[in-house]
């Protein structure tokens, strides 16, 4: 089995999965090693990132010096085709257009989808995370709890490589002894980002990153991860041996030819494709399931991007991994008899309750950082070494803050590869207008820039949710997804908070932070822009009150799973793909089980 | 690469701008003129692009005169200094200014006027001030009239549009000098090389920033 076409098709797959990125992915693999005969449906192309990826290609071999465009919005080596904001044959819209209130959707058509260029941040929510109304009377607990989840994150750490300490600290789970690698040395701008974090008493540790700073143990952990299955553990030894560890250059977000981080496309898909479990076809646009008279899933229809035909192609189960607005859209438009608001809506609450990160920024500049002697600080990949988690958990459940739940801090500034706009202020900082002091001044204040991005958890709420377009369809005539969006206070305090800390560290460092917004209304990102958009289809203990159960299944139909984001009940300030990751082979174990008991 | 790739192309008409301007030829820019090209109609490069071999789907669009005028400009901006630090010309800013102007993307297309009428703006002052095309101008006249507009913040009502250019220019010129690998050595850049382990800034720097050792 291999990637084939869609009219090429078998009459007896196991388990339909549309998607191919973390959670078609990780759904695929768990399945197919396990021997589950699986088809893999990608709306996107085919993608190889052993032979696409611009490894070490520099700004003078791209249009516009590689900077983005609408046609490539995180610059021209992104790895993204195929994808980004606005995609001219499938168009979303928004309720409204007022500032604060459009929601907007980041889409990656690809083999692999959106791993291919994410940031590789790979944390685990906590406890805490899995409770949160529990903790302070908003928004919903999750039907399950951090020990239901651990194993599951043990084994995606353990097969995708993460770097990473444990560093015992409140919510921020410790992994087991053996799992994390070695993290990488801080940079300049990090080591100073630490030494203030120690004077304002907020915690600087290493990141988690989904990044090889070491080669995976390709003996040890696939027996670990297939005790009992000595064939699958074999496939992924080979597969694992592949895998080089980081050389310390050429940016993560454009892939990884020799597969030093993780993407679907080079850590999920060999192995699962090399059991001969699992049939992929590309540009394959899944319209909806197809229903039997019990309401049941019998598989689903999609269409043939390069023919334009429908197709339809059945199975016993049918796992929505698409992205979470994309599988939410597919549910909505599978509308029949036992389903008349679409699959799993029986709750009325399909497509509700979507939120996405808490997303604010503030840059600065730090003179102890300027004219320093040149040295190599790309590091792993041009991301992020450290980070500090949320570190008020005591002060917010006493009431001391103005917003209930919280961020943690990325950090960004090194001696990274200049682009067109590194120094478009040059002449603001140093008062040079032109001439040979310019290039001096150029040289003193290249790499001497700061900046820090809060990540933050929304709380859920009851005006941000998408529904079907009434009249706008896409090309393939699929109708396309209307937003609607809103900030609550909440958010807007947090953002708040966010800029005067960011001012604080950037000061305590001897630097001038750049100018802040005390409101958090002009500081936050628009909805969708984080790209940690999740919900929609929300798990809960109470087919009234959710849209899937705590095995990622839906109440409506069983032999339906969901698991991408789109069943995620809160969004901790925990960058998602992770716990995406592991309920998704959660969600996998329960799949099989059923269907050894008879019961899919 | 192949002698049909844009850039080669582009590098032959570089050649010929530089012998006009050595040539002093300039009255053939004078007599051409700065006639506005409309927007470009060509596309971009899509949603698939091929990121090996990057190409520029869109042909440039400025004018000799414009070209003159631009090469004259980016290299008072940043001038040659020395063999490691050569002039913006010589790294070919003009070129990439032009590519940029003459991209399809909104960014670009606002840029495009902002350039266009600011070439223009410069000639017009340059006659106004010393009744010479700019690139006619001495260094010290064509310095005075830059003195005039390269602080924006600071600059008179009359030199603010002026000044606007100059920023949105300058801009351009620092950003393509230092996206090359002239430039990005010139600033002390040196990524872009695998290394078989990353050990953090040196021992030098860390002295520097008085950090005692790495924290992990």
């Amino acid at each position: 089995m291999a990637h084939i076409h869609a009219s090429k098709t078998k009459p007896d797959y196991d388990v339909i999965v549309v998607g191919s990125g973390a959670a078609g992915g990780q759904t695929a693999y768990t399945l197919a090693m396990e021997g589950v005969k699986v088809l893999m449906l990608e709306a996107g192309r085919n993608y190889d990132p052993a032979t696409e990826t611009p490894m070490f290609n520099t700004p003078e071999q791209a249009p516009l010096r590689a900077m983005s465009t609408p046609d490539k919005p995180f610059g021209y080596y992104d790895a993204t085709i195929d994808g980004g904001w606005e995609m001219p044959d499938e168009p979303y819209t928004n309720a409204s257009s007022e500032p604060g209130r459009e929601f907007k959707w980041w889409r990656s058509r690809m083999l692999g989808g959106r791993t291919n260029h994410w940031g590789r941040i790979a944390l685990r929510n906590g406890p805490y995370d899995f409770k949160p109304y529990s903790r302070d009377g908003l928004g919903f607990d999750w039907p399950i709890s951090y020990e239901d989840v651990a194993p599951y994150y043990d084994k995606v750490e353990l097969l995708i490589g993460v770097y990473g300490t444990n560093e015992n600290l409140e919510n921020t789970p410790n992994s087991p002894d053996g799992i994390l690698l070695r993290p990488p040395k801080a940079r300049a701008a990090e080591l100073l980002t630490h030494r203030a974090g120690r004077q304002l008493g907020i915690p600087v540790v290493p990141v988690h990153r989904a990044v090889l700073s070491e080669r995976l143990d390709s003996r040890g952990i696939p027996a670990r991860l297939h005790p009992n299955n000595p064939r699958a553990a074999a496939i992924l030894t080979d597969e694992m041996s592949r895998r080089a560890a980081c050389f310390w250059a050429t940016p993560c977000n454009r892939g990884c030819s020799i597969k030093a981080n993780y993407q679907s496309t080079t850590v999920h898909l060999p192995p699962a494709l090399a059991t001969g479990n699992l049939d992929i076809i590309t540009d394959a646009m899944v319209a909806s399931l197809l229903t039997d008279q019990t309401g049941k899933a019998r598989g689903v229809t999609f269409i043939d991007k390069k023919t334009g035909r429908d197709h339809q192609i059945k199975a016993r189960v049918v796992v929505l991994a698409a992205s979470a607005m994309e599988s939410v859209r597919v549910l909505l438009n599978s509308r029949t008899a036992q389903h008349r608001d679409g699959v799993g809506n029986s709750s009325g609450l399909l497509g509700k309750y979507i939120m996405d990160s808490v997303g604010a920024k503030l840059g600065g500049r730090v003179p102890m950082l300027e004219n320093l002697p040149p040295h190599n600080e790309e590091g792993a990949g041009d991301g992020a070494h450290i980070y500090s988690p949320w570190w008020l958990y005591k002060e917010q459940l006493a009431g001391k803050l103005d917003f209930p739940r919280g961020y943690h801090i990325e950090t960004a500034g090194s001696r990274r590869m200049p682009n067109v706009g590194s120094f478009g202020n040059l002449e603001r900082l140093s008062g040079v207008g032109y001439g040979r002091r310019l290039k001096d001044e150029a040289r003193r204040y290249y790499g001497s820039s700061v900046a820090y991005s809060g990540r933050g958890e929304m709380i859920p709420n009851d005006d941000c949710f998408t529904e079907l377009d009434p009249t706008v369809k896409d090309r393939w005539g699929i109708p396309v997804l209307r937003f609607h969006w809103k900030w609550s206070e909440y958010e807007h305090r947090q953002a708040a908070h966010m800029q005067r800390t960011f001012a604080e560290i950037i000061t305590t460092m001897g630097g001038t932070p750049g100018s802040l917004d005390a409101t958090g209304r002009e500081a936050i990102a628009e909805g969708g822009r984080i790209i940690h958009e999740v919900g929609g289809a929300i798990m809960g203990a109470d087919r009234k009150k959710s849209v899937t159960n705590r095995h990622s299944q839906c109440w409506d139909a069983p032999n339906v799973y969901v698991t991408d984001g789109a069943s995620f009940c809160s969004n901790s300030d925990k960058n998602p793909t992770l716990t995406i990751m592991a309920l998704a082979w959660r969600a996998a174990d329960h799949m099989i089980a059923e269907m050894k008991k008879g019961n899919l | 690469m192949k002698t049909t790739d844009p850039i080669q192309r582009m590098s032959r008409r570089d050649a010929i701008q530089w012998m006009l301007a050595a040539t002093g030829a300039v009255s053939f820019a004078h007599n051409r003129g700065f006639a506005q090209k409309g927007v470009p109609a060509a596309k971009g490069y899509g949603l698939d692009p091929n990121l090996l071999e990057g190409t520029v789907p869109w042909s440039r669009t400025m004018s000799e005169a414009q070209l003159l005028l631009t090469t004259r400009l980016a290299d008072i901006i940043l001038p040659h200094v020395d063999n490691r630090s050569p002039s913006a010309s010589a790294v070919r800013v003009p070129d990439f200014i032009d590519e940029w102007i003459s991209a399809p993307y909104p960014d670009q297309t606002r840029d495009r006027k902002t350039i266009l009428s600011g070439l223009t703006w410069m000639d017009a002052e340059s006659q106004r001030r010393f009744s010479k095309l700019f690139v006619d101008l001495s260094p010290a006249e064509a310095e005075a009239i830059c003195d005039d507009i390269c602080h924006q913040a600071k600059a008179s009502p009359a030199h603010l549009s002026g000044a606007r250019f100059f920023t949105t220019f300058r801009g351009l010129v620092l950003g393509g000098y230092y996206t090359t690998s002239v430039g990005m050595k010139d600033v002390g850049y040196v990524g872009n090389v695998p290394l078989a382990t990353f050990d953090g800034p040196p021992p030098e720097v860390l002295k520097r920033l008085g950090i005692e050792k790495q924290p992990w």
